[in-house]
């Protein structure tokens, strides 16, 4: 009896007074459910307030309420828009490119040969470094058009050098990025790998059953936990990603790689509109919510798929 | 079986060959730090040089490098503490005596960590402003132990209700308080997973840059924000910058090379273990 409950999370209660518990379990969490209110609730309702009013820090005489105007206005600014296109177009292409790199990884991870151990601490690394590290290092060292590494390979090559962040901001953005998030997937799918009992692949195997098959009908279903996991774990930071654009690209050139992230930073921290900054932050939670409820029905749904087929 | 055999070996080559392109930046950064700056813009570029330290000796004691130091290490230590101490309490009831709405608080608690930063940035700098606490070490450790507190809560629950419960009720027959139970029977128990999550909090917030970039100036800006000025330092600094990136990187990198069983636990949430 006491092991299921454990296993369920539930520890009987009978062992301590029962009139105690209620003002323990408050003594217990209060402060830090009442520290986390604090710090991130009220903001919220801030934001909320600030969204609903004109305010711009350069003109403070000018603050006064205007309801939901900041809105509308919002919207109907093109660069909004064009923002809104390049938080989807770097988000997704991140996370569907990190999803395969970190997927083949991790198969291939999922071995045993020589140097195992060394291969994945090296591995792991670009995710746990800096990401302003990261950002100025590809900028420098490595895209740089006259002297970085990656031109003096195209050199080498007989070729031109490219100037990638000049030319293909987005796609240098998305490098550095994936570049980061990859270890991060193949940490997981290994973990969902590992938990896999091989006994019912080597059963596939004798029934005749071919690598693809192997893949389709065992490994997929049994990774899609872990993958829906991966996937909304890293949307949510990738959503939020600020500090690799703001070290390559300033966001530009124009705003060719300014995500939401970033706008808002422009829109509060160089033009001072508390208002309408404030009013993007509630677009940007609201996208953040949506992305998720679509991306775990889009799932949910191939998950039944992959398993009835 | 020959045929395996090969494809086995070419497996093997290719997960050296993935593994050598994606680590190579770090490798040529540290490899960088160590030329002087004519050498790191030679053409083709050099592997084999005469190392030099020199840059290392710019980066480190020429430039704000220390200073940036000491407040990360500062606000880092301060906000792991607090989060451990907010949060170990928490988990601890919510682990072993759940109410009937400590579903809803872990949901609510990981909410919270779900937010997108720029949704609550604008109110915390106007905040700060008014409140004195912008540029403070203060400030930021706020700040951290919010983004820290739902891991430490998830992560020490899920470490408590691992504890063999056999243990726990053998400890409450024989009558002991709360605060012994907790103290001498749960907490060595679980110190292991303790020094796991507080290890993930350092990581996080070492490493955090919006925050830190938008409520810091000078007097409390973290080595995040300190690295981030090198965006403008191109062309001319790379082996000073990869000697101050280095040093930057290499406590975290070293922390997370041993943590890295805890890590999966950490970035799920304790949902993979």
């Amino acid at each position: 009896m006491s092991q299921a409950s454990v296993l369920s999370g539930t520890v009987p209660e009978q062992e301590r007074p029962k009139s105690v518990l209620p003002s323990l379990r408050r003594l217990l969490t209060t402060p830090a459910l009442v520290f986390m209110i604090i710090v991130t609730q009220v903001p919220l309702l801030f934001t909320i307030a600030y969204s609903l009013q004109r305010w711009n820090l350069l003109r403070p005489q000018r603050r006064g309420f205007v309801g939901l105007d900041n809105f509308p206005r919002v919207l109907q600014e093109p660069s909004f828009w064009t923002i809104i296109r390049n938080t989807m177009t770097l988000t997704l292409s991140v996370v569907i490119i990190t999803l395969v790199l970190g997927m083949i990884l991790a198969l291939l991870l999922n071995r045993t040969f020589p140097g195992r151990g060394i291969i994945r601490t090296m591995l792991i690394t670009p995710f746990l470094i800096m990401p302003t590290v990261s950002a100025v290092l590809w900028k420098n060292v490595l895209f740089n058009p006259a002297f970085g590494l990656i031109g003096s390979a195209f050199a080498l090559a007989g070729l031109p050098r490219p100037d990638i962040l000049a030319h293909e901001p987005m796609i240098a953005v998305i490098i550095i990025i994936v570049w980061e998030w990859t270890p991060f997937m193949m940490l997981i799918l290994l973990a969902g790998l590992q938990s896999l009992d091989m006994e019912r692949v080597e059963a596939a195997q004798i029934d005749g059953a071919d690598l693809i098959q192997i893949f389709r009908h065992i490994l997929i279903p049994h990774l899609m936990r872990y993958i829906e996991l991966a996937v909304l774990m890293e949307m949510l930071f990738i959503l939020s990603v600020f500090g690799e654009i703001f070290v390559t690209t300033t966001g530009g050139p124009g705003i060719q790689t300014t995500n939401l992230s970033f706008g808002i930073y422009i829109e509060a921290f160089q033009r001072w509109d508390i208002g309408q900054a404030s009013a993007m932050g509630i677009y940007a939670i609201i996208l953040a919510n949506v992305m998720l409820v679509v991306f775990i029905r889009v799932l949910r749904r191939g998950q039944d798929e992959g398993i009835t087929t | 079986m020959l045929r395996n055999r090969t494809v086995g070996n070419g497996l093997t080559f290719l997960t050296y060959l993935l593994t050598f392109i994606i680590f190579f930046p770090i490798f040529w950064m540290v490899l960088t730090s160590f030329k002087t700056e004519a050498v790191a813009f030679d053409y083709p570029p050099k592997l084999v040089f005469t190392p030099t330290l020199s840059n290392w000796n710019i980066a480190l004691f020429e430039t704000g490098f220390f200073k940036s130091l000491r407040n990360t290490l500062l606000i880092v230590a301060g906000s792991t503490s607090l989060a451990l101490i907010l949060g170990i309490p928490a988990a601890y009831a919510l682990a072993y005596y759940p109410g009937k709405r400590a579903d809803f608080t872990l949901t609510w608690l990981i909410s919270t960590r779900m937010l997108p930063p720029v949704g609550v940035i604008v109110p915390l700098f106007i905040i700060f402003r008014d409140t004195g606490l912008r540029d403070t070490h203060l400030g930021m450790i706020i700040i951290y132990c919010a983004m820290n507190l739902p891991l430490v809560v998830w992560m020490m629950r899920s470490f408590f209700l691992d504890v063999p419960y056999e243990i726990l009720e053998a400890g409450r027959i024989d009558g002991v308080s709360l605060w012994q139970e907790f103290r001498f029977i749960a907490i060595p128990l679980v110190t292991p997973g303790l020094f796991a999550t507080a290890l993930l909090c350092m990581i996080f917030s070492w490493n955090e840059f919006f925050f830190a970039f938008n409520l810091t100036v000078t007097d409390a800006a973290p080595l995040s924000v300190y690295i981030s000025s090198f965006k403008t330092a191109e062309g001319l600094f790379w082996a000073k910058m990869s000697a101050g990136a280095t040093a930057a990187v290499l406590p975290v990198v070293i922390a997370g090379w041993f943590a890295q069983r805890q890590l999966v636990k950490g970035l799920t949430m304790g949902a993979v273990k």
